[in-house]
């Protein structure tokens, strides 16, 4: 017995930690030599780090930036770094880069896709940075898609405002059916109305309107687009059409209503399992056989409609996903507060289901930015498209490494944002255990 | 079994039956697929009864519990919630719901929303009532559940039993008429468990019409006036309670009580 008992008489001061697990040295040690495995690793890392730096870095320094073709850049660097230096040639990035961002677009009114890019992060601002900027500001998020759409093409400010008509007649079919008829034909007027009126009278109302009262800017064509305007253009649709498109998927998939569920599981497998240059080549030829001959339907609205599309069906799945992580307690309890289906799922279950699913969701949207250099594949002049050209200009002949590391770092830029931001909401939505 | 429970007298004074019916159950059966879960349920309970439903597992208490708010539909027979009858009618059934206030096992807190807008979700959306008066109703509940201090927190910094007197407080904020439990206290530590009980013990103090599954033996001679032994999707025996625990009936009464009982 008094083997094993014990009674603490004196309690033990505090002690400063041993000097080996604190500052600089203590985390060193800790972090990069601890056993031999890992202290082989770090001088391993080391080497290769150290070696490709010390090729790429002088590389990108040592190099010219002023030149007019690039024979006369590897003079330039030749006479400057001497005879075996290789360096890069940065000048055709200076001669070409309001070409790579704007494609051929013109040149007086590069300020209208300028003011379009940076009305997108103001109407960003409430979706993204809610609690830092006036709520007001989500009307301007609201008309954004046809504002911005406007100031690209241009043409009569008439078409915009017919398109917004389409939605607002939608709410009013909702807002009067829904009493009469109920919820659920509700939702189908406030879908079928705007259409109709897209379709059958949207052209007529604009154009007559136009005729009294004339107002609208210079009329851009789509094949003067390109450049990573282009990209940027494909992507913000897609992404932003693809999420609440996604949603929708996703509940239908999971609905009890036979028609609905079968037309989505069939819509989301058939576009999951074709390639998205398939959709695109379709989009540019195919699409014409089936319409009425002598319609002109936009080639970059046809494309913006199929990536939209391609980006959808997968969201849906990823929606799903979080859906699927969802406790069935949840829906349970939004039941039997006296919930309906739709408040339960805005409610409860959507911004938990996509919280879980922000990961997926920003790799979708990353992808999807990325997938829009495909389009160059039927000829639309994207980033990687004009860079055919450039190279196949004489004077640039031959470059290779510039052009594309421009290219990636752009596209580094955006997505590494894109990556960062949805961190940032991942942990500023954390209310587990803090 | 929880000893914590005895400490506090519930006063039985209050607790009084009126004649109104609040749910008529009458000849029900359920099915999950070929499986007979309940078996020709007959049940009346009136408004102010306090039931404890105890069985062994799988004997199919809570699929009758949740039989009454519509979370599990049944197939034979009528189940009538304060004079509107479940069917499929989605109107009856969200009547019922606004009614009907839950609290499941697992609390079943929404973890994205702070304890005050757990609280005031429902009487918001369902109700229509105003934010400011929703909040001031929240907190008169999160007060008489003993955690007002807590309603700007998030359900995950919440220990167990915090959480359930949550959920409860959640469900009172819609002034339901009556509550179903379903084993509110089985996720919990033992002296969490007294926390809950009191809570619960309170609410019947009050008058509050309450079906509760539970295997808290305790809670069960104190508050309730009558206790339902189900077993295999039926009801075998129901008593007062001196009488349920004194004096069994059935055979799988006696065996069940004296698992239970652990002598
Ligand atoms: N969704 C379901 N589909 C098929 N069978 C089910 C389903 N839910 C429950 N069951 C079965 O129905 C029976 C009754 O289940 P129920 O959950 O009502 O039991 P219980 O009495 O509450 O048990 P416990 O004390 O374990 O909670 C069990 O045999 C269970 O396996
Ligand atoms: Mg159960």
């Amino acid at each position: 017995m008094s083997e094993v008992s014990f009674v603490r008489t004196e309690m033990l001061p505090e002690q400063a930690p041993p000097a080996t697990t604190v500052g600089f040295v203590g985390w060193i040690r800790h972090n990069l030599f601890t056993g031999w495995f890992n202290s082989i690793a770090t001088v391993l890392s080391m080497l290769v780090i150290y070696f490709v730096l010390s090729k790429i870095l002088p590389w990108m320094f040592m190099s010219s930036w002023s030149a007019g073709s690039l024979h006369e850049c590897r003079e330039a660097i030749a006479a400057a770094y001497g005879e075996h230096h290789e360096g890069a040639c940065w000048a055709v990035i200076r001669e070409r880069w309001i070409q790579l961002f704007f494609g051929f677009y013109p040149s007086e009114l590069y300020w209208r896709p300028i003011l379009a890019f940076f009305s997108l992060f103001v109407a960003l601002g409430p979706v993204l940075f809610a609690e830092y900027v006036p709520k007001k500001l989500i009307w301007f998020t609201a008309i954004f898609p046809f504002f911005g759409a406007w100031l690209l093409w241009g043409g009569s400010i008439w078409v915009p405002i017919s398109a917004i008509l389409g939605f607002v007649l939608g709410y009013v079919a909702y807002r009067v059916i829904t009493p009469i008829l109920g919820s659920l034909a509700g939702v189908i007027a406030a879908a079928a109305v705007p259409v109709l009126w897209w379709i059958a009278l949207a052209s007529l109302f604009a154009s007559s309107l136009e005729s009294i009262i004339p107002l609208g800017i210079e009329a851009v064509e789509s094949r003067k687009f390109g450049g990573f305007m282009l990209s940027i253009t494909i992507g913000v649709v897609a992404i932003f059409g693809s999420l609440p498109l996604g949603i929708v998927l996703a509940l239908g998939r999971q609905s009890d209503l036979l028609i609905v569920k079968a037309l989505c599981v069939g819509f989301i497998e058939f576009i999951r399992g074709v390639p998205l240059i398939t959709l695109l080549f379709v989009a540019s030829t195919l699409l014409n056989i089936f319409l009425p001959p002598g319609t002109n339907f936009d080639i970059i609205l046809r494309v913006l409609i199929m990536v939209t599309l391609f980006a959808a069906a997968y969201m849906a799945e990823v929606v799903r996903g979080g859906l699927a992580a969802l406790p069935t307690g949840q829906y349970e309890a939004a039941d039997a507060l006296g919930l309906d289906y739709w408040k339960a799922q805005r409610l409860i279950i959507m911004p938990q289901a996509l919280k879980i699913s922000i990961p997926g969701i920003v790799s979708t949207f990353i992808g999807v930015f990325k997938d829009t250099t495909l389009v160059s594949i039927i000829a639309l002049l994207d980033p990687l498209g004009l860079l055919a050209g450039i190279r196949a200009d004489s004077n640039w002949n031959g470059i290779v490494w510039e052009l594309y590391g421009f290219l990636a770092l752009i596209f580094f830029i955006f997505c590494f944002s894109m990556s960062r931001y949805s961190m940032y909401l991942e942990r500023k939505l954390q209310t587990g255990h803090q | 079994m929880s000893e914590l429970a005895q400490k506090r007298e519930a006063d039985r004074s209050k607790m009084s039956v009126s004649d109104h019916i609040a749910v008529q159950i009458t000849n029900m059966n359920k099915w999950y697929g070929a499986f007979h879960v309940l078996r020709d349920i007959n049940l009346t309970v009136n408004e102010g009864e306090r039931i404890v439903i105890a069985g062994p597992s799988g004997s199919g208490k809570s699929t009758l519990i949740r039989c009454i708010n519509r979370l599990e539909e049944h197939q034979q027979g009528d189940i009538i919630v304060d004079g509107t009858e479940l069917t499929s009618d989605l109107k009856n059934i969200d009547k019922i719901r606004s009614e009907v206030g839950m609290c499941f096992q697992h609390f079943n807190l929404f973890p994205h929303l702070s304890i005050l807008e757990n609280c005031t979700l429902a009487p918001i959306w369902v109700r229509k009532t105003p934010k400011k008066e929703a909040e001031e109703i929240a907190m008169h509940f999160l007060e008489k559940v003993k955690i007002p201090e807590q309603a700007d927190k998030f359900p995950g910094q919440l220990s167990g039993g915090q959480q359930q007197r949550v959920a409860i407080a959640r469900s009172l904020c819609m002034k339901p008429r009556i509550m179903l439990f379903d084993e509110p206290t089985s996720a919990l530590d033992p002296e969490m468990i007294k926390e809950v009980l009191d809570t619960m013990i309170e609410l019947a103090e009050e008058g509050m019409t309450m079906l509760c599954v539970t295997h808290e033996m305790g809670f069960a001679r104190q508050v309730a006036n009558r206790v339902i032994f189900m077993d295999q999707g039926q009801i075998v025996e129901q008593n007062e309670p001196e009488e349920f625990f004194n004096n069994p009936k059935s055979d799988r009464t006696k065996l069940f009580l004296s698992q239970i009982l652990g002598h």
